[in-house]
């Protein structure tokens, strides 16, 4: 299936509208509110956001304002993309019916890792294996920050959380990552991608693309949270750049089951030499601090050895190597 | 495995979360399941840094439907087990704790309320889910719920909660609010001998006369755990003392739900909890649980300053409800208050036992929980 690539400049983006508006309350370096305003750039007509609690709900969201410049519905932490499936289901059947205007609605469901990864995750493969026409998008700060960083099925081997703090006892998180984009694209839906905000142009194509195709779309979003993290609140976009160029987030999008690297990634498939080893990555983030000790340093090469292998994996998924 | 001490004895100033986690651990649960959820986050991540050091377990489920379903799970593994929730995920509980209350299954799960319904107000304080306690699941069942008013009592009444749920095979919960779980004030915590401990019964009878729904005189089976030789069939289906199902039998539906309702209906004035101050004499009576209990008795004090003959009668079980003794309270007062953070919850329970006296809610929402000068105001009100 081909999707057309939607053409524009930086000029275009600055001078459309923000429909995610400033004056929310996140955090100084919060990469998710970058990543809601790209989000919302790419919008190409009438779109209803549906959101799933978590961060960006809450900090968008506070009495008596909203960021939202759009028809925007809260909904529980577990069922983002089951209500996105009854709004665009209603939507559909109104459309044919003539009680509404028949011009085509965009529904974009938002969800953390949290509502993604555990708790939305029945929601989100009943809806996708049902077929809506919509986009869930997956914005991944790797922990529950909105209750105060407790680990989740998003959070990375080996970061120390307060459900999975690192001491005497345990390294940190001792499960790997949940492969979510994997999973949705075993659901054979036509379009699955992984973006980050420091590569906004290439977000902002894949949302676009994402509301385009005709059937369920998912994007998982790389997500920086600096007090999650424990990083530089300025280094927030640097981080989304590092997790890219270390391989520990590589861009792909899977098109109708067809892997295709994105150029940031196929940048350092074509040229290995430029892979950043993964401790460039861990070093500047307190969340990792402990893995710098004499204690748990093995788990560094353990890791660099996983983001390895899944990256072979990945470039034999898109017919590289 | 390093090893910490399971018992903090000492005096500490900590919050009720934390206290709340400590008496669990003092209680012997080395099991506990959750999911983030504010105010009650504290009470996991409390427990993930202390089980690793004490060979505990702490897992962090996907969600609260996975994490009341794993406490039940542990319990028949034979661990004590809880897990820790708010209003969102007590109502994913609801469930399982029907297939708790079927199964027999002792477990404990705190639910520290906060300001429904939905996602209503997640740090303010909230008493709204003192019927969802009592009703939640379908079916006919009976529970036991207690409700701490200090930071002490998130302490005592959760071991306390330990206990009866491995008394009577019952799914017992600590009704907590965000005020008494947020605040910090001192606690004690007594040496590990002087702790009641109660465990479950276990059968004394070999494993091929094992019938594990057979209750004895308490109207409770003793359990056996999985593994221990015992083979045994544990199921939410209706079923009899074998534990088969039993479906269509309407003799095997009455003789088992009837005996759920029972084991905790005939023993109720054995775990009935409730405290009173200057009842005796009082003309006019507060009813109140919780973190309303303490404004309560502030404000009741004051009354008696002021000449107003008032008593306060504090709920520290909210179910089974100690019918028998605010009816026998009602009898000498005019009136009686209940100042309650949800819009009249408890209070159709004493209106329903108090009968003959008049009954006044006082409801607050949101906020802050009602202050004695309120709860005084009412009782001057109604004093007249």
């Amino acid at each position: 299936m081909q999707i057309e690539e939607w053409k524009f400049t930086a000029k275009d983006i600055a001078e459309k509208t923000d429909l995610f508006m400033s004056g929310h309350r996140a955090c100084a370096g919060c990469a998710p509110a970058t990543v809601m305003r790209l989000i919302l750039k790419a919008v190409r007509g009438p779109t209803i956001v549906t959101m799933a609690t978590g961060c960006m709900e809450v900090v968008s969201t506070i009495y008596p304002y909203t960021s939202w410049a759009l028809p925007w519905l809260h909904t529980a932490f577990e069922n983002a993309a089951a209500n996105a499936s009854g709004i665009e289901a209603a939507i559909k059947i109104m459309r044919k019916k003539g009680r509404i205007k028949d011009e085509h609605v965009d529904v974009i469901a938002i969800a953390g890792d949290g509502g993604t990864y555990d708790i939305g995750i029945q929601a989100l493969s009943g809806a996708v294996e049902r077929g809506h026409d919509f986009l869930f998008v997956l914005y991944d700060n790797e922990a529950y920050m909105n209750t105060g960083i407790q680990r989740s099925g998003g959070t990375p081997l080996g970061a120390s959380t307060t459900t999975s703090p690192a001491g005497e006892v345990i390294p940190g998180k001792l499960e790997a990552k949940k492969p979510i984009a994997d999973i949705i694209v075993a659901h054979e839906i036509p379009y699955v991608a992984t973006a980050s905000p420091y590569y906004w142009r290439n977000l902002i194509t894949k949302v676009r693309k994402g509301l385009e195709v005709e059937g369920p779309a998912f994007l998982h979003v790389f997500a920086p949270c600096p007090r999650g993290w424990r990083s530089d609140p300025a280094k927030s976009i640097e981080l989304s750049r590092l997790a890219v160029e270390t391989c520990v987030f590589p861009l792909w999008e899977c098109i109708s089951g067809e892997y295709k690297l994105s150029s940031p990634s196929k940048v350092i498939a074509m040229a290995p030499q430029k892979k950043k080893p993964v401790k460039e990555y861990l070093a500047v983030q307190g969340r990792f601090r402990h893995l710098f000790t004499p204690k748990y340093e093995k788990l560094l090469d353990e890791i660099q050895r996983i983001t390895d292998q899944k990256w072979q994996k990945l470039l034999k998924k898109c017919g590289i190597a | 495995m390093a090893k910490e001490k399971t018992v903090l004895t000492g005096v500490h100033f900590m919050s009720g979360d934390i206290a709340c986690a400590e008496g669990a651990i003092a209680a012997g649960c080395r099991f506990f399941a959750g999911y983030p959820i504010t105010p009650a986050t504290e009470i996991a991540e409390h427990i993930a840094a202390r089980m690793p050091k004490i060979g505990g377990v702490y897992v962090q489920m996907e969600d609260e439907i996975a994490s009341i379903a794993a406490v039940i799970g542990a319990s028949y593994a034979g661990l004590k087990a809880m897990t820790a929730t708010s209003g969102p995920g007590f109502s994913l509980m609801q469930e399982n704790i029907g297939l708790a209350a079927m199964t027999e299954a002792p477990c404990v799960i705190v639910d520290v309320m906060r300001g429904g319904p939905s996602t209503g107000q997640p740090t303010l304080p909230g008493q709204q889910d003192v019927m969802q306690a009592k009703w939640g699941s379908h079916g006919d069942y009976e529970i036991i719920a207690l409700a701490p008013s200090s930071v002490q009592e998130m302490f005592d009444l959760t071991i306390e909660a330990f206990n009866l749920a491995e008394t009577y095979r019952v799914p017992t919960m600590v009704m907590a609010d965000e005020v008494v779980a947020h605040m910090w004030e001192k606690l004690v915590i007594p040496p590990a001998e002087e702790i009641k401990i109660v465990n479950r019964k276990r059968p004394n009878t070999p494993p091929e006369q094992y019938l594990p729904f057979m209750p004895e005189d308490d109207l409770v089976p003793p359990m056996a755990c999985f593994g221990e030789g015992y083979r045994f069939h544990a199921t939410g289906l209706t079923h009899d003392e074998h534990g088969y199902p039993q479906t269509q039998s309407s003799e095997a539906q009455t003789k088992l739900v009837q005996r759920l309702c029972d084991k905790i209906r005939k023993n109720a004035d054995k775990i009935v909890r409730f405290e009173e101050t200057m009842v005796e004499d009082a003309e006019i009576l507060v009813v109140a649980y919780g973190i309303v209990a303490r404004a309560a008795l502030s404000a009741v004090r004051k009354a008696r300053e002021n000449g107003i003959k008032a008593g306060l009668l504090r709920l520290v079980t909210l179910w089974p409800f100690p019918e028998k003794h605010i009816a026998k309270a009602a009898e000498g007062a005019k009136a009686i208050i209940v100042p309650e953070m949800n819009c009249g919850q408890m209070v159709r329970e004493v209106e329903r036992t108090a009968k003959e006296t008049s009954v006044f809610h006082l409801s607050k929402l949101g906020e802050e929980p009602p202050t004695p000068m309120e709860i005084f105001e009412a009782l001057r009100r109604h004093s007249k």
